[in-house]
C-alpha cells in the first residue's frame, strides 16, 4: 500500500532534479565538436601588417591561445582587461582573430583599449570563424603543442576561467 | 503637413529598396536556392536558437548559408554538406538528432515509457478484475430481471 505512494514521489522528485539541471544549463553553449581535434589550418593576413601573413603553422611546438574578438562585439570589451592580464602573464603566445571587422575599426579599438595580442589576424569574410565553429564572439581555443585544440571558451573569459581552466590547462600542456 | 508626407513617402521607397536588394540570390539560381532551403531548413541557426537557418537574418546564418552555397556549386551531395556542418557546430545544429549510443535514450526513451505505461495499465486491470468476484444469481433472482426487463419493452 505504501509503495502507491513513494512511486509517484519518486518519479516526481527525478523529475524535478532533471528540470532542476535543465535551467541551470545554458542552452546558449553548445559543446564544440572541435575538441581535441586538429586546429583547422588557415592563412590570412595579420591585422598590424596586411602584408604579412599569419597561420597556426607559425606556432606548431608551442602552447598557444586564439581568442576571437572584433570591434563591434561589446562582450570583447567586457573581456578584454582578463585578456590584458592573459598576455601580461606570458603563458602562451595569444593571438586574436579579429572576426569580421574593419581593419580601421580594430586598430582603433586596440588603440584606446590597449593591445594585449602578440598578433591579431584578420578574418574578413568569417571563413575562418566557421571552420573553427564560431557562432559568438567573442571565443577563444588553447591550443596545444601539436596543434590539437583542448579547450574552447564561448563567450567572454572570466577571472574565474582564467583561473581554474586555462593557466593549469596551459601549464599542463606545457609540461607535455 | 505635406513636407510629413513625403518624408514618410521617401522613407517607404527606401524601405522598399532594402527588400529588393535582399532577394536578388534567389533568382539567380533557382534550383541552387532551391537545394539551400531544403538543406538548411533542417539546421538550427545558432545565433537565434529558436530560427532555422534558413529562416534567420543573423549574419552568421547568412554566413552559413553563403557556405553551403559554395559547397553546393562545388557538387558536394547533402549528406557531405551536413557532416560539413556538424564537424565544426555538433550535432546540436540539426534539428533531427542522429541515433548514436548517446541519442540512444532519446529515440528509444519515449517507446519504453509508453511500454511501461501499457503494461502497468494491464497489470492493474487484471489485478482488478481478479478482485470482483463474481456472484452467481439465485432462479428467484433471476426471474426478477426478466420481469424487469419485460415491463421496461
Amino acid at each position: 500500500m505504501k509503495a502507491k505512494f513513494i512511486i509517484p514521489l519518486l518519479l516526481f522528485v527525478v523529475l524535478v532534479g532533471f528540470l532542476a539541471v535543465g535551467l541551470n544549463r545554458d542552452p546558449r553553449e553548445v559543446p564544440s565538436p572541435l575538441i581535441n581535434k586538429p586546429a583547422p589550418a588557415f592563412k590570412v593576413p595579420q591585422l598590424a601588417d596586411p602584408n604579412k601573413s599569419f597561420s597556426p603553422e607559425d606556432l606548431k611546438g608551442q602552447v598557444w591561445i586564439l581568442n576571437v574578438w572584433a570591434s563591434w562585439c561589446v562582450a570583447c570589451r567586457e573581456e578584454h582587461p582578463m585578456l590584458v592580464e592573459l598576455g601580461k602573464s606570458q603563458v602562451a603566445p595569444l593571438i586574436g582573430l579579429d572576426y569580421k571587422d574593419k581593419r580601421a575599426d580594430a586598430m582603433e579599438m586596440l588603440a584606446r583599449q590597449g593591445n594585449p595580442y602578440n598578433l591579431s589576424a584578420m578574418d574578413n569574410d568569417g571563413r575562418v570563424g566557421i571552420n573553427y565553429g564560431v557562432y559568438g564572439v567573442p571565443e577563444t581555443y588553447v591550443i596545444d603543442k601539436a596543434g590539437i585544440i583542448r579547450f574552447k571558451q564561448i563567450g567572454p573569459i572570466t577571472k574565474d576561467v582564467l583561473d581554474k581552466s586555462i593557466y593549469p590547462l596551459i601549464t599542463q600542456l606545457n609540461k607535455a | 503637413m505635406f513636407k510629413k508626407i513625403l518624408s514618410s513617402l521617401l522613407l517607404a521607397s527606401l524601405v522598399s529598396i532594402a527588400y529588393a536588394d535582399e532577394a536578388l540570390p534567389l533568382a539567380s539560381d533557382p534550383a541552387l536556392e532551391q537545394r539551400l532551403i531544403s538543406i538548411s531548413e533542417e539546421m538550427r541557426c545558432l545565433v537565434c536558437q529558436n530560427e532555422s537557418l534558413s529562416g534567420s537574418r543573423s549574419e552568421l546564418a547568412q554566413d552559413l548559408r553563403r557556405e553551403i552555397r559554395d559547397l553546393i556549386r562545388q557538387g558536394k551531395t547533402d549528406a557531405e554538406i551536413r557532416t560539413f556542418m556538424v564537424d565544426r557546430y555538433g550535432d546540436f545544429i540539426l534539428y533531427r538528432p542522429p541515433v548514436k549510443p548517446t541519442t540512444w535514450l532519446l529515440w528509444i526513451g519515449p517507446f519504453v515509457l509508453m511500454i511501461a505505461g501499457i503494461m502497468a495499465l494491464l497489470m492493474y486491470l487484471r489485478r482488478r478484475n481478479s478482485q470482483v468476484n463474481s456472484v452467481a444469481l439465485s432462479d428467484d433472482e433471476n426471474k426478477r430481471i426478466d420481469a424487469l426487463l419485460r415491463e421496461d419493452k
